[in-house]
């Protein structure tokens, strides 16, 4: 059984021995906004959830709690919510990964002394996205909550902490735990010791007292005695990483890459700490008993987003997947290009000023240029992201798998791989976050042998080959790093203000 | 009741429509929900009233397109694949051919080709079985025109190809064996969009001995799986529009 703690909801899905789809049970939570950039959800609501879509899981398969052979947890990575020890009651809102409150902090902290020992020692860039700011924000802002937190009554958690927390008891005997994919998301776990860091605890000014033991992805944490009693929870990992587990990218080299609103590309590096010389962020892939598993990710801003954009702030399409047919009433993008950099361009380049752009208009483009425009945007992200991976890891990866609902798209997989020159592939099993947590869970209880057995259980659906001319790729290729390097150009034009 | 709404003010209550059109209010108010299902009538949430629907302005063009319905169905196509074993194809008419929208591959591992945009027989597949059974128009023409003859057993008499599409019209699905290809079988079965319109069809295609049964009838429990897939996409096609 997987629990997936997304952004938008929280779903249990039930597999088989063959990794096939049982049962799903799914609810969504709010999002609060209470100011320009804030994003919060209650961990409360989140955790009633759990509470209703877990038996409703089991309701569906038509099975017992002594059935499920494990439980693991996967999770939306960096939001967390703080809590009190003694009653469970979480002090304030959780803070979520997308909520920009501490633009000002992390201005202030990249200032501070020490900052490149920081990036050396978590292998992340100091930004909004991840925990560390935020909850120093936290302890600034809410009256009594640092003193509070210096006795000792307070705990932190990413969304895997609280739910396991919970699960296996709260405030009667409830287990404090995190896994290092989720420490490694928070800016204050050193990667080589994967331990909390003195040093980045120092920096961001957070009580060692609150935070959760580190735990491996894979490893019996304990039994469930709330919601459905009984059940071993045996895994937890972040969202991203349990989908490179899920598609069993077990080799070093292998690349996933999920396509949704944004893309997310991780590469699995091995047993080796990569630091990127090409703008990827280091993280831990997973850790499967005592050593762990290394990886590279690079995150692409704006994906399916922009197709969004297409239909609802131009209506030039009804629905999302109508653009493959209005990109195919042309052959060719016509000379034009788009570069969704809607709030700044993410991995490899991380220039938060520059904005997008359409370049290469003349009066014979149409809207179908546009529409192969927008998901050739997407091919040649990638391809920036993967070429970045190649470089820093020394050797080019023979394949792309793909999982998210982009790869309905037939027009942008085949336009993948053609402009990675590699074969793309999609999974069977569409819904590859919540089948590894799945897999950790199962591995870690015995019910798969080793990773061997998962990968039998990956099966191709579908499998684009490379089509295009080298010559036409590269100069292809050329004319889009041009477009990006206009928006460079335009941030720098732009008056600061 | 169309040309009604099309008329004047175009926001009528039902009284006034059951009145102005002659009609029993408990019948007016039947034939407007129909309406309101297939998306030719909206009704006003705070006035009650009806009007014409956004559906009636693209009466007459596509009614689905071709990559929302691979999108909506990808999971249901996934599904089927894993559970029956065989590679899984969704397929649409298009000019005289059944157009492959949609394909998984049987998942055994094996070296195997992506068939999206290929074109299929109507005659002899069972996506076109499908197509052609509800879809008059399409089988008149299927009629006047010669049957390619493809194997030893594909269906070259228009007599013979009437009588078969009745049965799929009865029994809800279509099944054919060694018809395309000497050795291969296929199932399928309808996809529609909300009113009952067949759009669409779904199936598997494999090995002959491992579709049907000793007596050469497509297996009961994969006819099933395939009739639940595309039920599965029909519902997710009402659900979403």
């Amino acid at each position: 059984m997987a629990i997936d703690q997304g952004t938008t909801s929280t779903r249990c899905i039930v597999f088989d021995q063959n990794a096939r789809l049982v049962a799903v049970a799914q609810r969504e939570h709010r999002q609060y906004h209470p100011r320009p950039g804030w994003v919060e959800q209650d961990a409360v609501e989140i955790w009633r959830n759990v509470d209703r879509i877990v038996p409703q899981a089991l309701r569906q398969a038509g099975i017992s709690a002594d059935q499920v052979v494990a439980m693991g947890i996967t999770n939306q990575r960096e939001t967390f919510v703080l809590w009190d020890r003694h009653t469970g009651v979480p002090i304030g809102r959780a803070i979520v990964w997308e909520d920009i409150r501490t633009e000002e902090l992390v201005t202030e902290l990249g200032k501070k002394q020490g900052i490149e020992e920081v990036r050396d020692r978590c292998g992340l860039p100091l930004a909004t996205y991840f925990s560390a700011p935020s909850l120093r924000w936290m302890l600034d802002n809410v009256a009594g909550l640092r003193a509070k937190a210096d006795r000792g009554d307070v705990l932190f958690g990413t969304m895997d902490t609280w739910l396991i927390w919970n699960l296996t008891g709260g405030v009667s005997g409830g287990l404090h735990v995190t896994d290092v994919t989720n420490a490694s998301r928070t800016m204050l776990m050193n990667l080589s010791t994967r331990q909390w860091d003195p040093m980045l605890l120092e920096f961001f000014g957070v009580p060692s007292s609150m935070l959760p033991e580190i735990r491996p992805s894979s490893e019996i944490h304990g039994k469930t005695t709330r919601v459905v009693p009984g059940i071993p929870i045996t895994a937890a990992l972040g969202d991203q990483h349990a989908a490179l587990f899920g598609q069993t990218c077990f080799e070093k080299g292998s690349i996933k890459g999920t396509y949704g609103t944004g893309g997310f590309l991780l590469m699995n590096t091995g047993n080796e700490l990569v630091r990127s010389k090409h703008g990827l962020l280091t993280t831990i892939g997973y850790q499967i008993g005592g050593e762990p598993t290394y990886a590279l990710e690079g995150s692409i801003a704006v994906a399916g987003s922009l197709v969004q954009w297409f239909r609802d702030n131009l209506g030039l399409i009804h629905s999302a997947p109508e653009i493959e047919t209005l990109a195919r009433t042309v052959k060719d993008n016509g000379g034009c290009y788009i570069v969704p950099a809607f709030s700044g361009l993410f991995a490899p380049h991380w220039l938060s000023q520059a904005r997008g752009l359409v370049v290469g208009l003349t009066s014979y483009i149409n809207k179908g240029h546009l529409a192969r425009a927008v998901l050739e945007a997407t091919g040649w992200q990638t391809r920036e992201v993967v070429d970045a991976m190649n470089a820093d890891l020394g050797v080019p990866t023979p394949v792309l798998k793909v999982d998210g609902g982009m790869t309905a798209d037939h027009l942008l997989m085949q336009f993948l791989a053609d402009v990675l020159d590699i074969p793309v592939m999609r999974p069977l099993v569409a819904e590859t976050v919540s089948l590894g947590a799945a897999y950790a869970a199962g591995l870690a209880a015995g019910y798969w042998p080793d990773l061997e057995g998962l990968r039998r259980n990956w099966h191709l659906a579908a499998r684009w080959n490379p089509a295009m001319d080298a010559r036409h790729r590269e100069d292809e290729y050329a004319n889009w790093k041009r477009a990006v390097e206009l928006t460079f150009a335009w941030a720098r034009s732009t008056p600061s203000t | 009741m169309l040309r009604l709404l099309a008329r004047g003010s175009g926001h009528h209550g039902l009284t006034e429509i059951a009145d102005s059109l002659g009609l029993a209010r408990g019948t007016a108010h039947g034939i407007l929900r129909t309406l309101q299902r297939v998306e030719f009538v909206e009704q006003d949430q705070t006035t009650g009233r009806y009007r014409l629907g956004a559906a009636l302005l693209h009466l007459g063009t596509s009614y689905l397109d071709a990559n929302e319905l691979r999108s909506r169905s990808i999971n249901w196509a996934d599904t089927l694949a894993s559970r029956s074993s065989q590679e899984v194809r969704i397929g649409m008419h298009h000019d005289g051919a059944v157009l492959v929208v949609h394909h998984v591959f049987r998942p055994d591992d094996s070296v195997q080709t992506l068939g999206i945009g290929a074109m299929l027989p109507l005659h002899a597949t069972a996506l076109g079985k499908v197509l052609l059974a509800y879809d008059p128009d399409l089988s008149a023409a299927a009629r006047r025109r010669e049957l390619t003859s493809l194997t030893r057993r594909t269906i070259t008499r228009t007599q013979m190809l009437e009588r078969v599409l009745t049965e799929v019209r009865g029994q809800g699905w279509a099944g054919e064996a060694e018809e395309y290809m000497p050795g291969e079988a296929s199932i399928a079965a309808p996809i529609r969009i909300p009113g009952g319109l067949v759009i669409g069809a779904i199936g598997i295609s494999g090995a002959a001995d491992r579709l049907c049964d000793s007596t050469g009838r497509p297996r009961a429990t994969l006819v099933r799986q395939v009739v639940q897939a595309a039920e599965s996409v029909t519902t997710s096609l009402v659900d979403e529009n």
